[in-house]
C-alpha cells in the first residue's frame, strides 16, 4: 500500500455509494488517507484472526465505506463482497459490523469507541502483549461526554499502547463544530487530560505515517489530524450540491446527499489513480 | 448479597485469572477484599459507568471476564447503550453487577431506586439476568454463570441476612425455584421480594388458603416453560415485583399464560406509579406500592373472590 491507496479508496467509496446511492461520502472520502497509513504501514495485523493483532476501530462508524474499502484492498474480505455494501442481508451496512471479518468491533454509536479501546489496551497490557490499539475519532464524537470519560481513563492508566487519531474536519450534522459545539482549543484539552498531543496534516500521507510511526511517550496518543470533510473532490470539498441547487453551500451538504450520475463522474475524474 | 457477591468472586478469581474487577467508585467496604487479594485485576474506573462497559468490552474482547459494578440504575441505565452496542452486539461474557434491588438504597431516593433495571435490560435478549432471592442463591448463581459466553447482569440486593426459607442456595438459569407447596393459588415472587411472597403465604396458610411460592430469579432464558406448567395448575397467580410493571416479571408471566393459553386469572404486584418525590425505608416503599406481604395476601384473596 501506498499513496495510491487512499486513491484507490476514494473510487471504491464513491464507486459503491453510488451503487448504494447512499451518502456519508464526505466522511469516507476524509479519513481515505488515514486509513491508507494506517493499513499500509502503520498497523500490525497478520490476520484478522490473530490474537497478537493491533486492534482498530473505527469510532466514527459512519466513514464504514472507506473502511470496507480498506478491508478489501488488504484482502481480508472479498473485492466482490463489497458490491453488498448497503444491500439487504448484507454484512456491509452503513456502519461497520464485528461480524465482517477486519472489524473489530460494530461501530455507529458515537462516542463508544475510545472506551473500548481503552479497555483493549489496558488488556495488552495486563497480558504483558505489545500489541497496540488505534481508534478513530471525529471532532464531533468530543461533543459525548463519554469520550472524555475514555480519554481520562487511558491518561489515568497511562496506556501508551493506545493512539486515537482525530479526523479534525470541523464539520458535523448541523454544520460547523465550532457553530454547533465549539471545540476550539482541541490540542489543549486533550494535553490537559494527559495525553501525548501531535498535530499532522491528515492528508498528508509522508506526515501520517512519520508521525504514526514516531509515538513516543508514555501517555496515550491523540493525532490531530487536519482534514478536509469531502477530501478529493473538490465541489464536495466546496459543499456544492452540483445537483440539488436548492440547498445552501456547505461542506456538510455531502454528509447525506447521494451523487446524481454528473456528479459521480465528475468525482470520479477528479480521483484518477495516482501514477 | 453484597458480602456474597464479593466472597464468590474472591473464591472464582483465585482459579480464574481472568477475572478482573471493575467499579464505578462504588462498593467501599465491600470491595476490599477482591482488591486486596487481587490489586492488579481491581480497577476503579472512577464515576464513568458508561467508559466502565466499553473498557469491560474491550477487555472482554481480549480474553478478561471483567465484572463491573455499580450501584443499579447507574451499572444498568446509564450506560444502556454501551451495554447494548459493546457486550450484547458482539456477545462479550461481560458481568454488570447492579446493587440494591428495587428499594434496597431506601432512604437514597428515587435516583437509586432500581425499579427499571430489569424491565430495561430484558429487552436485550442476548444479555443473561440473574436476580437471586437471597444471599445464599446469589452466590450458586454466580458460580453458575460464571462460565457463560454471553454477558450477564447480576441485580443484586444490599442485605446478606434475609433468605428465602426453603430456597437453599438453588438456582438454575432458565428454571423457577419452588419453595413453598399449595393448590389455592400461586405466588410468583422475583428478588428480595420472593421472602415477602413467602410470608404472605404463611399468612393466607393461617386464612385456610393454600398458596405455592415460585421464585423466579433471572431471565434470558427466560422460565417460560416451568412457569406454563406450574400455572397450568393453578386458577389464580400472583407475580411481585420492586419493578415497573412494563417489561418485568409480571409482564412477562402474563406473556406464558396468554401464548399457552391457561386459564389462570393473574394479578401483577409492581410500582405503577411515577415517583412522587418522597423517600423511604424499603419495607415502607413495599407498603406504599402495595408489594409487602399484607398487601400480597390481600391481593391473594381478592382474585380468588375474584375468580369464584
Amino acid at each position: 500500500m501506498n499513496n495510491a491507496t487512499a486513491q484507490r479508496i476514494r473510487r471504491i467509496v464513491l464507486r459503491e455509494s453510488k451503487r448504494a446511492n447512499v451518502g456519508h461520502i464526505g466522511s469516507c472520502l476524509c479519513v481515505a488517507d488515514i486509513l491508507a497509513v494506517l493499513y499500509g504501514e502503520v498497523l500490525r495485523i497478520s490476520s484478522p484472526e490473530d490474537p497478537e493483532r493491533d486492534r482498530i476501530i473505527l469510532s466514527k462508524g459512519h466513514a464504514g465505506l472507506a473502511l470496507f474499502a480498506a478491508l478489501a484492498i488488504k484482502g481480508f474480505i472479498p473485492e466482490s463482497a463489497l458490491e453488498t455494501f448497503c444491500g439487504d442481508n448484507s454484512l456491509l451496512g452503513v456502519h461497520p459490523d464485528a461480524a465482517l471479518p477486519g472489524v473489530d468491533f460494530s461501530t455507529g454509536s458515537l462516542g463508544q469507541g475510545l472506551s473500548i479501546a481503552a479497555g483493549s489496551a489496558l488488556a495488552a497490557r495486563l497480558q504483558g502483549s505489545d500489541r497496540r490499539v488505534f481508534c478513530l475519532i471525529s471532532d464531533a464524537e468530543c461533543n459525548e461526554g463519554s469520550t472524555w470519560e475514555a480519554v481520562m481513563f487511558a491518561a489515568h492508566h497511562g496506556l501508551a499502547n493506545l493512539t486515537a487519531i482525530l479526523d479534525w474536519n470541523g464539520q458535523q450534522a448541523f454544520g460547523t463544530t465550532h457553530d454547533v459545539l465549539d471545540s476550539s482549543n482541541m490540542p489543549e484539552r486533550w494535553r490537559a487530560f494527559g495525553w501525548h498531543v501531535r498535530e499532522v496534516d491528515g492528508h498528508d500521507y509522508a506526515a501520517l505515517f512519520q508521525t504514526l510511526s514516531d509515538l513516543d511517550s508514555l501517555k496515550p496518543h491523540v493525532v490531530l489530524a487536519r482534514t478536509v470533510f469531502g477530501k478529493g473532490v473538490s465541489f464536495m470539498e466546496q459543499g456544492v450540491p452540483l445537483t440539488q441547487t436548492h440547498l445552501p453551500v456547505q461542506p456538510i451538504n455531502w454528509h447525506y446527499l447521494p451523487m446524481s450520475d454528473t456528479e459521480y463522474q465528475i468525482a470520479v475524474a477528479e480521483t484518477e489513480p495516482v501514477s | 448479597m453484597r458480602q456474597a457477591f464479593v466472597r464468590t468472586l474472591c473464591d472464582l478469581a483465585e482459579a480464574d485469572d481472568r477475572i478482573v474487577l471493575l467499579t464505578g467508585d462504588l462498593g467501599y467496604m465491600v470491595m476490599e477484599p477482591f482488591r486486596d487479594r487481587f490489586p492488579k485485576r481491581f480497577f476503579n474506573v472512577g464515576v464513568a459507568e458508561q467508559n466502565m462497559i466499553g473498557v469491560a468490552t474491550g477487555l472482554a474482547d481480549s480474553g478478561f471476564r471483567p465484572y463491573a459494578y455499580s450501584i443499579a440504575p447507574f451499572a444498568a441505565l446509564r450506560p444502556f447503550e454501551f451495554i447494548r452496542n459493546g457486550p450484547v452486539l458482539h456477545n462479550l461474557p461481560v458481568r454488570i453487577v447492579g446493587m440494591g434491588m428495587g428499594f434496597d438504597y431506601s432512604h437514597a431516593g428515587p435516583t437509586h431506586y432500581a425499579i427499571e433495571d430489569i424491565a430495561a435490560l430484558r429487552t436485550l435478549p442476548g444479555l443473561s439476568i440473574v436476580i437471586p432471592a437471597d444471599g445464599c442463591q446469589a452466590a450458586t448463581a454466580i458460580r453458575a454463570t460464571a462460565d457463560l459466553q454471553r454477558p450477564v447482569y447480576y441485580s443484586l440486593g444490599k442485605d446478606d441476612r434475609q433468605t428465602v426459607p426453603h430456597l437453599n442456595g438453588r438456582f438454575e438459569q432458565g428454571k423457577i425455584q419452588i419453595v413453598r407447596a399449595g393448590t389455592d393459588i400461586a405466588l410468583i415472587g422475583m428478588g428480595s421480594l420472593s421472602a415477602e411472597a413467602v410470608a404472605a403465604a404463611e399468612h393466607l396458610s393461617e386464612l385456610g388458603i393454600g398458596a405455592a411460592v415460585a421464585v423466579v430469579s433471572g431471565f434470558s432464558p427466560d422460565p417460560a416453560q416451568d412457569i406454563a406448567e406450574m400455572l397450568s395448575r393453578f386458577r389464580c397467580a400472583v407475580t411481585v415485583e420492586a419493578q415497573v410493571s412494563s417489561g418485568g416479571l409480571g409482564a412477562f408471566v402474563s406473556s406464558v399464560i396468554a401464548t399457552e393459553g391457561l386459564s389462570c386469572r393473574l394479578r401483577i404486584l409492581a410500582v405503577t406509579e411515577s415517583p412522587d418525590g418522597t423517600s423511604g425505608s424499603q419495607p415502607e416503599r413495599w407498603r406504599k406500592y402495595g408489594l409487602d406481604r399484607e398487601s400480597i395476601a390481600k391481593s391473594a384473596c381478592a382474585l380468588i373472590e375474584a375468580a369464584r
